[in-house]
């Protein structure tokens, strides 16, 4: 079997090499795809859905995430369709009530010509990307940020006992944040549960 | 007990128990089920025991706790063998009289008979309307056998499948049997069991893995507890069985936390079946290997959805995770794992015991056997059934379950629990099939029935389903959390009479992106029961919507 397929995507033939997600091979053509909970250190997570793309496979029409479909023989991509468009205004504008200042989904509100005030205004200011958490456990695996709850009531919390230890020293989440949400919510547990600076010289 | 080495052994060994089973004339059947336990059930056991021993009956009398007799409305439910005498609603007062009128006098004592107007007072199980209309090939070992005896369940023809399957057929001979009978996941999805068993054996692997998928979380779904509960001896021995066929040598069962004496149960089960040489090493000297272990969730209900249950048997956070590799070919640790409900595994030793062709004459065109179904709702005779597929539900609603309580109309039917949807009472002569019904919007899902009366508000049902799911779901992915936050919130403004038109069309946008959009089947579908309810029951809908712009 080659290592090699074939697709299509925006109409372009390509090659990419089996493994390869939609994704990567959309970013190495150029081709921008939005998302928000992908990044290149850490496992594809699936959760913000912004990447989702038209697939035609196998004669069958669906939608699927870029950033996790593997890419197989004879795949048709479409990363821009009034379908994929509705998909991904709709996600932007239900964000947008809940973090109505972050910069990235103002910027993608003015892509997608979405609205701002469409669904009640619940802002927690975060957008449980789990950029954060991700990099945290993924990468530095020291577990400091987690999310709580289930559902609707899912949120990120520090671990206070973890984040005393490690995050003084570390803060390498905080640029990954696409809101301001992180930095602020670390500032509250430090007010809270007494992260304090002093911890930060001993390491 | 002895380990058996062999099908002679296995043979023998079955005869000898047989032959003991015999010398215990009468049996005193009291139902464990849940609901019986709760009024009462538990300490009608220690009554009868007494009185059976002060009366010098114990030679000849078993008083026996089981798994749940079905009947739950008319709770707790005694049931004296061998005539098959069925009495309802006994409380501690009636025992001495059960136990000097029909065990000492073989009288029958009429007042805790079943009754009902068509058919008066009916004595034998057989005659009552609820079960007499029912086809019961799984559920009629729970009025028999002590789920604590695997004795029980092998003097019942128990474990005979397996040593057929281990001793008389290949394992492509098992799979191929499974494959004809068209058994399909009795779960939610309906997906033909054989072709997904297919798929781990083809999987190149050394390890595979084989599930029991007994995450039963969803308002008004209780059958697999009925099955666990009652004998789990079946849920193991198709266990085994499929294990087999797919060249699986280790095995979960997944539960819920809640469910302590669930586990305890299936435990012992697992327990006396290694005992007996029915599980581990060698297994009744075949030379087949094969382990279980049992798991708990963490305590949501995604929990049940399988690429969430695999990561939480590897010791991770319950979170589905997007399915483009399937979990038969790649599920726990990456290895090719074949996930089934319980109820489906029960199916397994009964096809395999009397055949594909036999199996294949129950039920309808595309959906073969019979299925469980719990009843609840405004329904006189709740509780769990088994019917062949093709019965209409007028059947199961009004022959089975016996109409509706108080007198009440029927306005719908709402099968699949959170994410099925309710159907008019108009289209109450469909039958049961999986695919009949999912056409109507109201897919059986894993068999939850419930019955609505003209009283009941489909808004309010709608609510309620959504509120579950709100904090049941993980919360992972963006159309579902804050979908399922902003459908509720429109929802409550149409309820207050409030919502506007747009707000319908706001929902109804949300529903389609969930529908195309989600991570996993809880999102996808959790949109279903107001899709239904919108095409089915608009005008509640519209007739609250405010009349100002």
């Amino acid at each position: 079997m080659s290592d090699l397929v074939n697709i299509t995507i925006d109409g372009k033939e390509v090659k990419a090499e089996r493994g390869m997600t939609i994704l990567q091979v959309a970013m190495r053509e150029g081709i921008e795809i939005p998302m928000l909970c992908y990044h290149k250190e850490l496992e594809p997570y699936g959760g913000c859905r912004l990447c989702t793309v038209e697939i035609e496979s196998r004669g069958r029409k669906s939608y699927v995430v870029s950033c996790l479909y593997p890419v197989e023989e004879g795949l048709v991509v479409r990363t821009r369709t009034p379908e994929v468009d509705k998909i991904r205004r709709l996600i932007v504008e239900l964000l947008l009530a809940r973090a109505p200042e972050a910069q990235e989904l103002l910027k993608l509100k003015e892509e997608y010509g979405a609205k701002g005030d469409r669904f009640d205004k619940e802002p927690i200011f975060c957008v449980l990307c789990g950029l954060c958490v991700r990099y945290c456990s993924e990468v530095k695996k020291k577990y400091a940020i987690s999310f709580v709850e289930s559902g609707v009531r899912r949120e990120v919390r520090f671990i206070p006992e973890i984040a005393k230890k490690e995050c003084p020293t570390c803060k390498e989440c905080f640029p990954l944040c696409p809101t301001s949400y992180l930095q602020a919510l670390y500032l509250l547990t430090q007010a809270f549960c007494s992260l304090s600076p002093s911890q930060e010289i001993k390491g | 007990m002895q380990r058996i080495n062999s099908y002679e052994e296995f043979v023998q060994i079955k005869s000898m128990i047989e032959s003991q089973k015999d010398s215990k004339a009468r049996i005193i059947s009291i139902c464990g089920g849940a609901g019986c336990l709760s009024k009462d059930g538990s300490n009608l056991v220690s009554l009868f025991r007494e009185t059976i021993e002060k009366s010098g009956l114990s030679e000849r009398v078993e008083v026996k706790l089981t798994g749940c007799h079905g009947i739950c409305s008319f709770g707790p439910s005694v049931i004296i063998y061998p005539e098959e005498i069925c009495y309802l609603k006994v409380k501690g007062d009636d025992v001495k009289e059960i136990v000097d009128e029909t065990i000492v006098k073989e009288r029958i004592v009429e007042r805790l008979l079943y009754e009902d107007g068509s058919c008066g007072k009916v004595a034998y199980l057989k005659d009552i309307p609820f079960y007499k209309k029912q086809t019961r090939y799984i559920l009629g070992f729970n009025t028999k056998i002590d789920p604590t005896s695997i004795e029980d369940y092998i003097a019942h023809g128990g474990y005979s499948a397996l040593a057929k399957a281990l001793f008389k057929m290949s394992p492509e001979k098992v799979l191929e049997e499974v494959k004809k009978a068209n058994l399909r996941g009795r779960g939610g999805g309906g997906f033909p069991a054989g072709q997904k068993w297919e798929t781990t054996r083809n999987a190149k692997s050394d390890i595979k893995y084989v599930i029991v998928n007994g995450h039963e979380g969803e308002p008004g779904a209780y059958m697999d507890r009925a099955i666990l509960g009652g004998n789990p001896h079946i849920v193991l021995e198709g266990l085994i069985i499929g294990a087999y066929a797919i060249g699986a040598s280790q095995g979960f069962i997944y539960l819920r936390h809640d469910a302590p004496n669930l586990k305890k149960n299936i435990e012992t089960a697992i327990d006396k079946a290694k005992k007996y040489g029915f599980l581990g090493k060698n297994i009744m000297g075949s030379g087949f290997d094969f382990d279980v272990e049992v798991h708990l969730d963490i305590g949501i209900f995604v929990s049940g959805e399988s690429s969430a249950l695999m990561r939480s048997i590897e010791g991770r956070i319950p979170e589905p995770r997007p399915k483009y590799i399937r979990t038969s070919i790649s599920g726990i640790f990456e290895k090719p794992s074949n996930l089934n409900n319980v109820e489906t595994w029960a199916n397994v030793p009964l096809i395999i015991e009397r055949g594909a062709e036999w199996y294949s004459k129950i039920g309808t065109e595309r959906s073969k056997g019979t299925k469980l179904i719990s009843l609840s709702g405004k329904i006189k005779n709740a509780g769990v059934i088994e019917v062949p597929f093709g019965v209409s539900l007028r059947e199961i609603v009004y022959e089975i379950g016996g109409g509706l309580r108080d007198g009440k109309e029927l306005k719908a039917v709402h099968f699949g629990s959170a994410m099925g949807g309710s159907i008019p009472r108009e289209m109450i002569d469909t039958p049961l099939d999986f695919d009949e019904c999912a056409k109507l919007g109201a897919p059986i899902g894993a068999g939850g029935l419930l019955v609505l009366d003209e009283t009941d508000d489909i808004l309010g049902l709608v609510s309620y389903f959504l509120d579950f799911l709100s904090t049941e779901s993980c919360g992972k992915c963006v159309p579902c959390r804050e979908g399922i936050r902003q459908i509720r919130k429109l929802l409550s403004k149409i309820k207050e009479g409030i919502g506007t038109k747009e707000d319908v069309e706001k929902i109804k946008e949300i529903c389609e992106v969930q529908r195309k959009a989600s991570l996993c089947a809880l999102g996808r579908s959790a949109s279903s029961p107001i899709e239904t309810a919108f095409k089915y029951f608009w005008n509640e809908f519209e007739s609250r919507l405010t009349k100002e712009k």
